[in-house]
């Protein structure tokens, strides 16, 4: 039912062109809350355009969003977006600002007193288990890994309703992301919030999504869980990208019988 | 950034405060860049301080449309001309010839001008006094007896519709080996008999050094260049008692006389103002307080009034120069028009900048220097942090602004607290470019009597004194430096310091 504050992101006939590109084609989506969505597919599949659709960064040309039950408009997108929190790929802090600087930017801004912010703070880096010395470092000063972290405080740190990731791990080495990877999940798990995350490894996709969303050519192609995915594929499109996206030592270890 | 922006704001202001302090002299008197002009407006000086007038005299201006505009403008009041600039550069194709004609259309502007002072400072073809003699050459006729004398005139005389080729048909020289040389090269070939004929101006000092003969212009071949003062007719009513003395001179100073105090500048490096005092004892019995401006001057003034050009303009150029890269980085259809803006005042020269700048500035201060030097500082600094702070913004990676933008702050609080400092090493290096371009453009101001390291250079150029234009060149070359250095320890504190760190990983 549209409108419904059950669901939190209600998305209708949305698409968007760059130019001569149909990035999204009259999709719709509904994103349940305290789920892990995930939005996989193909290089060029719409997918990071809808998360950034989701937040505001991008306006579609036809259809409408709705976020807890309200539509998303440029004049209130800067309230609502209070409401999510963004992670992107390299983290997206800035260079200038400590690591405490870049998550307390925000509630600096909202007059939040010192007392508040170093509470919410502490709370923050014992989630993500970042050194409590690393805030009053600068982002070069950190790690790849720990930079991620210091986004992902930033992105927690109003407590906001949603929480959209661009392929937050994308740029860390495996070990890393691996690592990463289980801490995350278990951070999903503890404050059960909504989650939307893009990604383009299935694996990933498995380990965190409650649905997962394939898309391809600015159309949703299924929407369900893994293993709806992996057992009743909606397509051969599908299959083909689930198969191949195979993890390469299966792969090769089928080679070797 | 913001503090820097404050404390250099804070500089200027207090600078221009003492800078714009005082009262204007009711008189004014301007010159042009050469001694024989210094020295006539010296002379009307101190008649006004005769009278018992507070005087200025603006000294040394870069060109005859300056001080014709600032007449004009009312910035000075009177000035010494010659007719011939009058008629060939004023009133260039009007047509306008003669002592009358000069004074009707002098009155279309309400300006009035003095009979001829008594020289004619026109071209002359000059040569060594002993040879004349010797072969009894007394006019530029009798050249046509001596084919075989070397001919040998400055290059702008060569190239002039009065010059050699005119001349020659004139008066039928025979000689044909005739070439250009620099001026100064003539003038020791002369010397050492290398050469044997050349061009002066009729009161060039050298006359007297190279012991030379002015050869008659019999036929009446060069233009009248002759010596006036020309003054804006309510002086009349403000100063009639100056009026009169400065009028009464007419008739007074032949060549060799005027030859003469030039040659006490030039040669005997006496002040022009001490020359012009003991004219005026010798002739009139006038005594009048040496003012020693030519000498007695010292770096620090220059420094200060230096700095202060430097300062006031670089403050103005950064108040309005960083929102404007704002503007143009935001609004990108703005960003050409106002990149185009800046960057064609860059290519407008210095001195035709400070000409069209005279009337503008007059609208809003009748001093005449330092309000010019000023805005056209200002003007040429724009550039650079125009496109500075534009490039910075825009060079800011569309992750970190769309960080920004995802994270809820409002556009005012994201150029504040993200995108300014983010771009401040760039806007930063703009305000440095246009300090150190300024420290050098700022000589300029001695174009316009404006002061700072300009006053030596120029007026060491006009009385050919090394000595004198090291002493605005060094000091100049040294700010630029200092300023350079000031700029990285500013760097230091004003660029955050998390932009400063390498990535370790």
């Amino acid at each position: 039912m549209p409108g419904s504050a059950w669901n939190v992101f209600e998305l209708q006939g949305i698409s968007k062109r760059f130019g001569p590109v149909e990035a999204l084609r009259a999709l719709d989506l509904t994103i349940k809350p305290g789920k892990t969505t995930v939005l996989i597919g193909p290089s060029g599949c719409g997918k990071s355009t809808l998360l950034r659709l989701m937040i505001g960064l991008v306006r579609p040309d036809t259809g409408e969003i709705r976020f807890e039950g309200q539509i998303l408009t440029p004049d209130n997108a800067l309230l609502l977006r209070r409401q999510m929190g963004y992670v992107i790929q390299d983290g997206g802090l800035f260079p200038h600002l400590t690591a405490r600087g870049n998550a307390a930017l925000m509630a600096r801004y909202l007059g939040w007193d010192a007392q508040r912010i170093a509470t919410r703070l502490n709370e923050l880096i014992e989630l993500t288990d970042f050194p409590a010395d690393g805030l009053d470092r600068y982002p070069a000063q950190l790690s790849g890994g720990q930079r991620q972290r210091v986004s992902l405080m930033r992105a927690l740190m109003l407590d906001p309703d949603v929480l959209l990731m661009d392929e937050p791990l994308g740029a860390l080495d495996p070990m890393i992301r691996n690592t990463l990877q289980a801490e995350l999940r278990s951070i999903f798990r503890t404050l059960g919030k909504t989650v939307v995350m893009v990604t383009h490894d299935l694996g990933e996709a498995g380990y965190f999504g409650d649905a997962i969303v394939l898309m391809r050519s600015g159309r949703i192609v299924q929407h369900g869980s893994f293993g709806d995915l992996l057992d009743s594929p909606a397509d051969a499109f599908v299959t083909e990208f689930v198969n191949a996206q195979r993890s390469p030592v299966e792969a090769s270890k089928g080679e070797e019988r | 950034m913001s503090r820097l922006c404050c404390a250099l704001l804070l500089i200027g202001l207090g600078l221009s405060q003492t800078a714009l302090a005082g009262n204007a002299p009711p008189v004014r008197v301007g010159s042009k860049a050469f001694t024989e002009s210094v020295i006539l407006a010296e002379i009307v000086a101190h008649l006004a301080e005769d009278s018992g007038l507070e005087v200025e005299h603006v000294e040394g201006l870069g060109g005859t449309r300056l001080l014709w505009e600032a007449l004009l403008a009312g910035q000075i009041d009177v000035y010494p001309e010659y007719t011939g600039t009058l008629s060939e550069e004023i009133f260039a194709g009007a047509d306008v010839r003669g002592v009358t004609a000069l004074r009707a259309k002098l009155a279309e502007f309400d300006l009035r001008m003095t009979d001829p002072l008594g020289f004619n400072n026109t071209y002359v073809i000059g040569m060594k006094e002993q040879l004349a003699a010797e072969l009894g050459i007394n006019s530029i006729s009798n050249l046509r007896d001596h084919p075989d004398l070397t001919l040998r005139f400055s290059n702008e005389f060569m190239k002039r519709a009065d010059g050699w080729d005119a001349l020659a048909q004139r008066y039928q020289l025979p000689q044909r080996d005739v070439r250009g040389l620099e001026h100064a090269l003539a003038h020791e070939a002369l010397d050492r008999g290398v050469i044997q004929v050349t061009d002066l101006y009729a009161t060039d000092a050298k006359i007297r050094k190279l012991r030379l003969h002015r050869l008659a212009d019999d036929l009446g071949h060069f233009p009248q260049y002759h010596a006036v003062f020309v003054y804006r007719a309510e002086l009349k009513q403000r100063a009639p008692q100056l009026v009169a003395a400065f009028c009464s001179l007419a008739n007074t100073i032949d060549e060799t006389a005027m030859m003469n105090l030039n040659a006490r500048v030039e040669l005997d490096g006496e002040s022009e103002s001490r020359v012009a005092a003991e004219f005026l004892a010798d002739t009139r019995g006038i005594q009048t307080r040496v003012r020693d401006q030519s000498v007695a001057r010292d770096i620090a003034r220059y420094t200060v009034e230096h700095l202060n050009m430097v300062a006031v303009s670089l403050c103005a150029a950064i108040l309005v120069a960083i929102p404007l890269g704002i503007i143009a980085a935001r609004k990108a259809q703005l960003a050409q028009p106002i990149l185009g803006v800046v960057g064609v005042i860059q290519t407008i020269p210095a001195i035709a900048l400070l000409v069209l700048l005279i009337r503008p500035v007059s609208y809003f201060s009748d001093e005449l220097g330092y309000p010019q030097a000023v805005v056209a500082l200002f003007l040429y600094s724009l550039l650079p942090i125009v496109r500075n702070t534009h490039a910075g913004l825009r060079g800011i990676s569309p992750q970190l602004q769309e960080s920004a933008v995802a994270l809820g702050l409002p556009p005012w609080v994201r150029l504040w607290r993200i995108e300014l400092p983010l771009a401040s090493r760039m806007i930063l290096a703009g305000i440095k470019t246009a300090a150190v371009i300024n420290v050098g453009f700022a000589t300029l101001g001695g174009f316009i009597g404006a002061g700072g390291y300009g006053e030596p250079i120029f007026t060491g150029i006009r009385l050919n004194d090394y000595g004198m234009i090291m002493q605005g060149a060094i000091p100049a070359a040294a700010l630029a430096l200092v300023v350079q250095g000031l700029f990285e320890l500013i760097d230091r504190v004003a660029v955050p310091r998390g932009l400063r760190l390498k990535q370790v990983e």
